[in-house]
């Protein structure tokens, strides 16, 4: 019974008492959503038009951070340094092209996922190699990053926003409209929608797979790069972050593996749940939960919805 | 020429469906039997056999039983580090509670307790594939690794939260701890992954295997001829995780002398699905071919540039395995994509063949 008590009343009990803690904690959780949700767009936007998991992408936004990061500290200014970094994002989206999936194109899924965590590898070498492994710290005030935060009174006491994470919550809003705009207003985006149904009709009706491919993992480069700085600005660039983005995995399940407003809704869900769940029913058993606790959710919700939230529905013939 | 199965006829159906039918096959088998047996422990090092060789045998039985579930079944797991744990631990606390069994009996027993781990985190896959699945493997990968930690009764309450194996005797031999010696444990992890890969090659061609290959080349169909996918799969899940608990269990008593549960992280899991990618889906032979490039290549690469006199910051050597090691798997992938083991069956047609192609 007290077990009981335990699970089921006591922390409702507590968010009523404090709610001002509440709200602080649901705001938390959906700092570190919309983080996993930047991560799950990049996977998504890959899988929509490749049908890679890529899981690669969390290392692209090490990778990314790293090299803006890197650039600046030999001296150069740093919008020029993102810049910079903007064109080695796409050379890396052409390579990728070239030297992986062209190769690679027609073999089953397991394979090009296997590739992807080749490049991993050498992504993570090459990090390391150049920039060295030992964590770097942000160039957000050069970049003009809005740092401090807003103390406000509510509910009996107060709650604290830092400025950096509503800055990430206005350009994560403002790169998936931007994102939206371009699969569903444009010629590209149609491009990009059709390869998505059907690899070979698309090719069949003119569309250029190896262009689609580079324009994919060019945007996936660029919602990389804009995860890494804002990650960066809230904890040091380091290679810390590749475990931190397999928790875009959960998020994926959670918003279906194609769909872009699956992967935000995911994630703010995500991070909520995992925050309250760490915050008021952690202690229970010990805490540190925040590890598991997303797959957690993930996995119950599966077992009612196989194809997520937003996925296109699972249609299986002989 | 060299490879002929001409010739070779067969009188009944028990003799045309032996595990080698083919003679040349057979001799092979015994070949490398023999050296495994007898001339390695002759002739190879200390080093060779503490860090090469009983390394290669425990990840490759683990890479068999991702295969079995991967391969064979079709069913992509990334728990496979946790499921290894499982068996670790639970060997572990059976040294404690039954002190004076075997251990070699004991690290089998503790490949039963990955089994009910692993049906039970199985059970997703009866509703979800592919990916999906493999991300709630995830979960128990995630979950298994908190456990390690969280939970002190596993480690027997010890202050450093890590495995101390106590030094087991059989015939009046050291068989684990640190008194054992590396031929008797190369000996017993040989005998060991001999006795189970032979057991998995025999599922394998009956009943239980083919029904695996059914729901692995589609699902959907092997319901219609009446395979029941549920118990497939679960009973996939299950042979695959004893396989792997009993893998963890001798990577820790016989290889590793102690474990903490960093041994048994996600990388470890990854790791083994490199195995048994780049070995082959679906190849017994291909687990172990995986297994010795994936294990061997970085020895190699470390040890490569004092072999030709140059002299590289260890930490530059270690970033570089990273990088050659990633295009390497990207190499392999493109140039077979289909594992190291399609390309001995290559191989084999060259020396059937041979000299005359055509």
């Amino acid at each position: 019974m007290h077990v009981l008590y335990l699970i089921f009343v006591d922390p409702f009990m507590q968010m009523a008492h404090a709610p001002d803690l509440l709200v602080q904690t649901l705001w938390d959780g959906l700092v570190s959503g919309v983080l996993y949700a930047l991560i799950a767009l990049g996977f998504v936007l890959i899988f929509k038009a490749s049908g890679v998991f890529n899981f690669a992408q969390g290392i692209m936004v090490v990778f990314a951070a790293l090299t803006l990061v890197g650039l600046n500290e030999h001296g150069v200014p740093a919008y020029l340094a993102l810049a910079i970094t903007v064109v080695v994002m796409l050379v890396l989206a052409v390579a990728v092209e070239r030297a992986i999936l062209r190769p690679l194109v027609d073999q089953p899924e397991i394979i090009l996922f296997m590739a992807t965590f080749g490049l991993t590898y050498i992504l993570i070498g090459m990090g390391e190699l150049i920039f060295g492994g030992d964590p770097k710290v942000m160039i957000s005030d050069q970049l003009r990053l809005p740092s401090g935060s807003y103390r406000i009174n509510m509910l009996g006491g107060f709650v604290q926003l830092q400025k950096i994470d509503i800055a990430a919550a206005i350009i994560a809003s403002i790169m998936v409209a931007g994102l939206g705009i371009l699969f569903n207003r444009t010629r590209i985006g149609r491009a990009l929608r059709a390869v998505a149904d059907s690899h070979r009709a698309a090719l069949s009706v003119g569309i250029s797979l190896e262009q689609i491919w580079v324009i994919v993992w060019f945007a996936a480069g660029i919602v990389a790069l804009a995860t890494g700085i804002m990650w960066g600005a809230r904890s040091n660039v380091s290679f810390a972050l590749e475990i931190v983005a397999l928790k875009a995995l959960p998020v994926l399940i959670l918003g279906g593996f194609t769909s872009i407003p699956g992967a935000i809704v995911g994630g703010l869900i995500i991070g909520v749940g995992e925050k309250l769940g760490e915050f008021y029913w952690g202690p229970l058993v010990g805490g540190g939960i925040e590890s598991w606790f997303a797959y957690v959710i993930a996995l119950v919700f599966l077992l009612f919805r196989p194809q997520g939230l937003f996925g296109e529905r699972i249609i299986e013939r002989l | 020429m060299f490879y002929r199965e001409v010739g070779q006829f067969k009188t009944s159906y028990a003799a045309d469906q032996a595990l080698l039918p083919i003679l040349q096959d057979r001799i092979g088998i015994a070949v490398i039997l023999l050296v495994a047996f007898v001339v390695v422990p002759l002739t190879a090092s200390n080093f060779a056999l503490d860090s090469v060789l009983i390394p290669i045998l425990v990840l490759s039985l683990a890479a068999t039983g991702l295969n079995l579930l991967t391969g064979y079944t079709g069913l992509l797991s990334l728990g496979t580090g946790a499921f290894m744990g499982v068996g670790a631990f639970a060997c572990y606390k059976l040294t404690t509670y039954f002190p004076n069994v075997n251990i070699v009996i004991l690290v089998l027993c503790s490949g039963f307790f990955a089994a009910a781990i692993g049906t039970l985190f199985g059970l997703p896959s009866l509703r979800i594939k592919g990916f999906y699945l493999a991300v709630a493997t995830l979960a128990a990968q995630f979950f298994l690794s908190w456990c390690f930690i969280r939970v002190p009764w596993l480690y027997n309450y010890n202050i450093s939260a890590s495995i101390e194996v106590p030094t087991k005797t059989m015939f009046g031999l050291a068989v684990t701890g640190p008194t054992a010696s590396s031929i008797t444990r190369y000996l017993i992890v040989l005998s060991i992954v001999t006795l189970l890969v032979l057991l998995a090659a025999n599922l394998l061609r009956g009943r239980i295997g083919r029904t695996w290959m059914a729901v692995r080349d589609m699902d959907l169909a092997a319901e219609l001829i009446g395979i029941k996918l549920y118990q497939t799969k679960l009973l996939a899940f299950a042979v695959s995780s004893f396989y792997c608990g009993v893998a963890g269990a001798m990577m820790v008593f016989f290889w590793l002398g102690n474990a903490e549960s960093e041994s048994f992280n996600i990388n470890q899991s990854f790791l083994i699905l490199f195995m048994v990618i780049i070995g082959g889906l679906g190849s017994l032979l291909g687990s172990f071919l995986g297994a010795a490039l994936i294990w061997g290549l970085p020895i190699v690469l470390r040890a490569a540039p004092p072999y030709f006199g140059l002299h590289i910051r260890s930490a530059t050597v270690d970033q570089s395995t990273f990088v050659i090691l990633g295009v390497l798997i990207v190499f392999f992938l493109i140039v077979e994509p289909h594992g190291l083991a399609r390309l001995w069956q290559i191989w084999k047609q060259k020396l059937r063949v041979w000299p005359f192609p055509y």
